[in-house]
């Protein structure tokens, strides 16, 4: 420990030293570096106890997928499948990313003034096939994902319950709420940083400033 | 067994506002006997003790101590970037297109504070995001919903148009991670209990 650890983001973007993303993200360095041990904390856990590192990447390659992020969700199930067991469940996460995969934000509102902005959507439920495979357990999650990914305001007192009742602790729902509203700040801020860096061939920002100051300089 | 707790007393707001609400947790928050050094680590603040969110979230320690570095740097940081006002007009935004009304609360009230422009602040509450609350806030809030969106569509229409009100490089990295940010807020609030009325 105590060596520099890799960066993921810089890794997925190709973000090298010193360049211009490099600098802006390193504007905001505490917050890069905890963005980093955030996932180091829920991917490489001190304590797997509540939440396997089975479930973790299943449910994250399943997350990044319904969000469409290719990336990252490339890089969640190449992890999982390094796993035990880990080839066949990333079978099943395909398959629901699929038959999960809409658009969000939709859901309803306390009933009252709001109620006019309700948006209906689907309530995702795992395929017959891919629950019995996946268990009541990871099912469950895989459905509590659904909804914390594209229908957050639709979140109930009685989703947990349904956690608590296909045996996910106290812990460990922390633990999966954590994981998949992570995920929903990281495909963002990937989503994000790909739309600057693009951005720079675009307006050679840079170009324009050195252009700026040779012209200064001969004036 | 273990159940969730339910607040049959409660009556939870039902519409935006930018009072100061309350918010009372689903399942049991760890209690100040549960804490190991672990846990104050994960808590940052001594004082989020009293927080029964921040107790709640303190079952997982490491995260919620990484998480709260993060979210201190991108809205506190003053080293240039986007004024503090519209970091938190971006999580306004972002938590009133999700729908949590009381992330909503929080960071209306903090915009307002910041900007002196409360009946702006209330137009995005009230008339939703439609609301025009002149260029510049207009592309911060556009951009904000647009990475909101699930899959985000957030490019170069957003950039180009907050480039156009003057945003540089750092500033809109700022309105990227502080929208992005409200995507993980929104979710663990909504999800993990109740907001309360404004006492």
């Amino acid at each position: 420990m105590g060596a520099q650890h890799a960066d993921l983001i810089d890794q997925l973007l190709s973000i090298t030293a010193g360049s211009r993303l490099d600098q802006i993200r390193r504007h905001r360095e505490i917050a890069r570096d905890n963005v980093q041990k955030a996932y180091d904390a829920l991917f490489s856990p001190q304590d797997a106890g509540a939440v396997s590192l089975l479930e973790r990447f299943a449910i994250a390659g399943f997350v990044a997928g319904l969000h469409g992020q290719l990336g990252l969700t490339d890089h969640y199930i190449h992890r999982l499948t390094l796993l035990e067991g880990g080839p066949a469940l990333a079978v099943i996460v395909g398959s629901e990313t699929e038959r999960g995969a809409v658009q969000g934000p939709y859901g309803d509102y306390p009933a009252g003034p709001l109620s006019p902005e309700n948006k209906p959507g689907l309530h995702y439920a795992a395929a017959p096939d891919s629950r019995q495979f996946l268990g009541a357990k990871l099912s469950a999650a895989f459905e509590h994902a659904h909804l914390l990914v594209f229908r957050p305001r639709d979140a109930s007192r009685q989703a947990l319950q349904t956690l608590l009742d296909a045996g996910w602790s106290n812990d460990g729902i922390v633990t999966l709420s954590q994981l998949v509203a992570y995920l929903a700040f990281q495909v963002r801020l990937v989503e994000g940083l790909t739309a600057l860096a693009a951005s720079a061939s675009q307006t050679t920002t840079e170009a324009t400033f050195s252009q700026a100051l040779a012209a200064g300089a001969n004036s | 067994m273990t159940t969730t707790i339910s607040h049959p007393d409660n009556v939870p707001p039902v519409a935006f506002t930018q009072a100061e609400l309350g918010w009372i947790p689903w399942l049991d928050p760890l209690t100040e006997a549960d804490l190991t050094d672990r846990h104050w680590a994960g808590l940052v603040d001594a004082s989020r003790s009293k927080s029964p969110y921040f107790m709640l979230l303190a079952r997982d320690p490491e995260v919620l101590e990484a998480r709260t570095k993060a979210d201190k740097d991108i809205f506190y940081n003053p080293n240039g970037g986007l004024p503090r006002a519209e970091r938190e007009l971006s999580a306004t935004a972002t938590s009133r297109h999700n729908g949590c009304i009381f992330c909503a609360s929080v960071h209306s009230r903090f915009a307002s504070t910041h900007s002196k422009r409360r009946d702006d602040v209330q137009r995005l509450l009230d008339d939703g995001l439609g609301a025009d609350l002149g260029e510049r806030w207009n592309s911060v809030k556009h951009a904000a919903v647009a990475l909101t969106d699930t899959p985000a569509r957030f490019g170069e229409t957003e950039i180009a148009q907050l480039r156009a009100n003057g945003l540089d490089d750092f500033e809109v990295a700022d309105v990227i991670s502080t929208s992005a940010f409200f995507n993980w807020a929104n979710r663990l609030m909504l999800s993990l209990g109740e907001p309360t009325p404004a006492q």
